[in-house]
């Protein structure tokens, strides 16, 4: 059965857009404003957030940092190199395209 | 994250780790902030393990991390079985080093490109022919005219450039007395430019150099020579030095590392070949010619132009050949030019040691893969050990390719630290074997640099030794079948086939290597106890230059000086002493006749010389003092058979080649070695020191030996004495070296002593290695079927049937080695038969004792593991299971 939350592949695009509207956000973060800016339909699947934030930072396109939350835990967290801006833009009229593509044929048929 | 990064967490591992581990614990808490219900976004997390390994797999190079894990896993294994890897390790060592070292070698002596531009557009003229006494020989050095004939007519395919054959000469900086040696080239002008070399200092000689016989007395140093004797003073540049009377400008030193081209002698200084007095001669045969062949040029086209120069040459020169039979001269203008590749350079030693280092090449091969054999073995036997731990890996899902790489890793430390070990070994031994074949008259100088050629061989050698040892027990144990070793029942049938054929082809390769030692061992013995015919007790030879040739009066008077020097039993004089390679040959005449076919050799010697050498006087008497060459002969017993069918010779005429004054034979002495202990005696005359012409006028000599027979044991304790006696009576006497006879005959047989030391070290190496890999695979059998010994012996079987049980599958495999091997050694037999000396391959005792010892170290391997079977207790073994 289809699940209306999945993110059927953008996840790499909501991580980057998020990350460049607010960097220095943890795991958990990215996930709460994924939900939250979607108006809570779309929800990042935690098991393959990690996975893919780790794969984009392999790929240079984010930077992870430990910062201190309080005395006894850190948080690990992410900002946007200059190459996952160039990355962000990529997708996003990479996800236009296809949109606009799929609206037409929804149009016409 | 770049791959550096990646390769450094690699030996962060554990903290990777940790770091993913927290990140997701602070998911944890930040939900649980957020009032969710911890194992609820455990669950929504999926299974922590897998995001962490396939996290951890991005931040770290998958393989690079087994490969670390394989690393440390079999560094592990190694450490625990540490008898059986020291073993390993040692004996592979031994025969890395060995091969490495072998490797240097044959590399610096016959194989390393001449430091030159385009080394490998050199050639070296060669003329093949059938020598006088009918057998096929070859040599490379030309007369200058001939040399500088073919030189114009190929000038537009090659450009040719004379090398004389390096000398070993006196000189010196200042005056007289501070005389030293060096080794000297003369070449032609045009040589530097051609090889394309450039000087450190000063100029270098160029064509121009080398125009005008004796008008140009410059001299150029190698820079190993001006770094050794110089320091690398530029100020040397200008100065002069004195040899042959002739006094010499140094003009400049060439570049590093040229140093002539010879492998196995360096040259110190480089002169025009035009001052070297022999240019004009077409009868001194002196010097090289290295051809450089224009690119495109074809070889064979300009051989034939060469040769048909050379025949014409030689033609010319023959019409005036005095004496010489028809066929004779047709023999000896019956020759053919070769032109020899010469990349790496020209020289005797090339000759001499070609087949020696070949053969002990192949030799330190067998041992190497004698070897790997043992190892393969012992990892062989170890595999099967670990079987049930191969299997369960294989259970958990680990694939072939897996398994095949944790058994090589394991293989390659074993390799690595046998190869470090080994290149230690190298290092050492290289140098060793130059300094076994250098006698102090002939030292061997050879570059034995440790560079990219040598580690690359290394390397390669690690590698094949990697796949050779490794790889069969790689694949045995990754084609593990679980179900079965898992049970513990594997098929005991299947095992031994590989074992039992890597020791057949141990003990073949053993008897190879223990049968060519015993041959050249058998040489060596042969040669050192071959009857001298005169004594070399106590004789030392002082050889003797003089500024300005004397005549015999005054070297008698120098004589008489010596022998009144306390401890000196005796004093002679002789042109040259026994075993230093000079030789005079000509034709003999008798009756008036044309000269014979056969060569006889000539010695002058001063009367009393036979009886300093302690030459047996079998007919006649000794010179007197008052008698002359011409004149007067002692001739050998072979000279007697050869020219008068072994007749008492005494009071007859010889002619010395064409028409001259007769020499009338005086006395008959015993065979004695003239030159080479290596060839059959020669018909050998000994003539007279005192020399006349055909005028009557007495002749000089330049340079001669005294030889001394000393009261003392050791002769060389009046070494000094002797140099400061002739210093004292006369002042233009100068004494060049000291040897002593025994010496002389020690430096005869170097090359068989080095080859009969080394092929005796590698058979002891072989014969161990292989005791000691039959060893380990009897007592590996035993302990494999010690269950169904214990049975066996429980239902009533006899010791011996249990012996015989254990021992007879790999004693048929020591008796099919050693037949495989006595078939190779025939094989091999015409690889080295120019190596020994009146030692039949097919003597019995030759194939006997090989095969004696290899049986006799077999039985010595099986005793314990026999011990050791029939001593299982059955009551205990039975239970035990």
């Amino acid at each position: 059965m289809p699940r209306t939350d999945s993110l059927q592949g953008a996840l790499d695009l909501l991580v980057l857009k998020i990350l460049s509207r607010k960097p220095g956000l943890h795991g958990y973060a990215i996930m709460s404003a994924i939900k939250e800016r979607s108006g809570d339909v779309l929800r990042a699947d935690e098991g393959s957030l990690y996975p893919a934030l780790h794969r984009m930072e392999e790929a240079g396109w984010l930077r992870a940092e430990w910062i201190a939350k309080d005395q006894r835990q850190r948080l690990r967290v992410y900002r946007l190199t200059p190459e996952g801006a160039k990355q962000l833009s990529t997708e996003q009229s990479r996800w236009q395209t296809v949109t606009s593509a799929v609206n037409r044929v929804l149009r016409t048929v | 994250m770049s791959l550096w990064s990646r390769a450094i967490n690699l030996f962060r591992g554990e903290r990777v780790s940790r770091e993913i581990e927290e990140e997701l614990a602070t998911h944890v808490t930040e939900g649980i902030a957020e009032g969710r219900d911890a194992s609820e976004i455990r669950k929504a997390l999926g299974p922590a393990l897998q995001i962490r390994e396939e996290s951890r797999d991005l931040r770290i190079i998958p393989w690079l991390d087994s490969l670390r894990a394989d690393l440390v896993f079999g560094c592990r294994q190694l450490v625990k079985r540490r008898v059986t890897s020291t073993a390993s390790i040692l004996s592979l060592a031994l025969a890395i080093g060995s091969c490495t070292a072998a490797f240097r070698l044959i590399d610096a002596m016959l194989l390393r490109p001449l430091p030159v531009k385009n080394p490998e557009h050199l050639y070296d003229l060669t003329r093949h022919l059938i020598g006088f006494d009918g057998k096929p020989a070859s040599y490379d050095l030309w007369a200058y005219p001939a040399f500088r004939r073919m030189r114009d007519a190929v000038k537009d395919q090659a450009e040719l450039i004379a090398i004389s054959s390096t000398l070993t000469v006196e000189l010196t900086y200042r005056s007289d007395q501070e005389m030293e040696k060096a080794n000297l080239d003369y070449v032609s002008g045009g040589m530097f430019d051609s090889f394309g070399l450039r000087p450190v200092a000063g100029r270098l000689l160029s064509a121009s150099d080398d125009l005008m016989p004796g008008a140009h007395p410059y001299a150029v140093l190698s820079h190993d020579y001006w770094a050794r004797r110089f320091g690398k003073d530029p100020n040397v540049v200008g100065r002069t030095l004195r040899t042959d009377d002739t006094v010499y400008q140094i003009v400049g030193v060439v570049q590093a590392p040229f140093t002539g081209t010879s492998p196995g002698t360096m040259t110190d200084v480089f002169l025009p070949a035009m001052m070297s007095g022999k240019t004009q001669r077409d009868d001194a045969a002196w010097m090289r010619t290295i051809a450089r062949v224009k690119p495109g040029i074809a070889i064979a086209p300009l051989q034939a132009k060469l040769n048909a120069i050379s025949h014409a040459f030689e033609e010319e020169r023959a019409k005036h050949f005095v004496g010489m039979s028809k066929i004779q001269t047709a023999r000896f203008l019956a020759e053919t030019v070769i032109l020899e590749p010469a990349a790496a350079g020209a020289s005797n030693l090339q000759g001499d040691y070609r087949r020696s280092l070949l053969s002990l090449g192949v030799l330190v091969v067998l041992v190497l893969l004698i070897a790997c054999a043992n190892v393969a073995n012992l990892m062989t036997a170890q595999a099967s050990a670990r079987a049930r731990e191969m299997a369960l890996r294989v259970s958990i899902g680990a694939g072939r390719a897996r398994l095949v790489q944790l058994v090589l890793v394991e293989s390659a430390c074993l390799a690595l630290l046998a190869s470090a070990l080994g290149g230690l070994f190298a290092w050492w031994a290289a140098p060793l074997v130059v300094r076994l074949i250098s006698s102090p008259g002939k030292p061997v100088q050879l570059l034995l640099p440790a560079d990219w050629r040598v580690f690359a061989f290394g390397l390669l050698l690690t590698v094949a030794v990697i796949l050779l040892f490794g790889l069969a027990p790689a694949l045995r144990a990754s084609g593990v079948k679980p179900a079965g070793a898992l049970k513990g029942c594997a098929d005991p049938h299947a095992r031994p086939r590989l074992i039992h054929g890597l020791i057949a082809v141990q003990v073949a390769f053993s008897f190879l290597i223990l049968f060519v030692a015993g041959l050249f061992v058998a040489t060596f013995d042969r040669l050192s106890n071959r009857p001298m015919g005169f004594s070399s007790d106590r004789l030392l030879v002082l050889n003797v230059v003089l500024s300005r040739p004397q005549q015999a009066v005054v070297w008698d008077d120098v004589a008489d000086r010596l022998r009144g020097v306390p401890g000196v039993e005796k004093v002679a004089i002789a042109g040259w002493a026994v075993f230093t390679a000079n030789s005079m040959n000509n034709f003999i005449s008798l009756h008036g006749e044309p000269p014979g076919p056969v060569l006889a050799y000539f010695l002058s010697v001063s009367p009393g010389w036979r009886e300093t050498m302690r030459l047996k006087l079998i007919a006649g008497r000794d010179f007197r003092p008052d008698e002359t060459t011409p004149g007067a002969a002692l001739v050998n017993e072979t000279f007697a058979r050869e020219y008068f069918n072994g007749e008492n010779p005494v009071g007859k005429a010889v002619l010395r080649g064409g028409p001259a004054a007769p020499f009338w034979i005086v006395g008959l002495v015993a065979d004695a070695p003239y030159r080479s202990i290596r060839e059959p005696i020669l018909p050998v005359a000994y003539v007279p020191f005192r020399q006349v012409d055909s005028a009557g006028a007495p002749g000089s000599y330049g340079h001669a030996s005294f030889i001394i027979r000393t009261t003392g044991a050791n002769p060389l304790a009046l070494a000094q004495t002797m140099r400061l006696e002739v210093a004292r009576a006369r002042s233009d006497f100068r004494v060049s070296s000291i040897d002593t006879q025994e010496e002389l005959n020690r430096a005869q047989t170097l090359r068989e002593r080095l080859l009969a030391m080394l092929a005796i070290f590698f058979g002891c190496v072989a014969l161990l290695l292989a005791t000691i890999g039959l060893y380990g695979v009897l007592d590996y059998a035993v302990l494999q079927r010690r269950r169904e010994i214990g049975i066996r012996l429980a239902i009533g079987a006899s010791g011996g049937r249990i012996v015989r049980l254990v021992t007879v599958g790999v004693f048929s495999m020591v008796a099919i080695g050693a037949i495989a091997g006595l078939a190779l050694g025939f094989w091999s037999i015409r690889y080295v038969e120019a190596l020994l000396y009146q030692v039949k391959a097919t003597d019995v005792s030759m194939l006997a004792l090989p095969s004696l010892i290899l049986f006799a170290a077999a039985f010595l391997a099986a005793v314990p593991p026999a011990i050791r079977a029939v001593r299982i207790d059955p009551v205990a073994m039975l239970r035990a299971e």
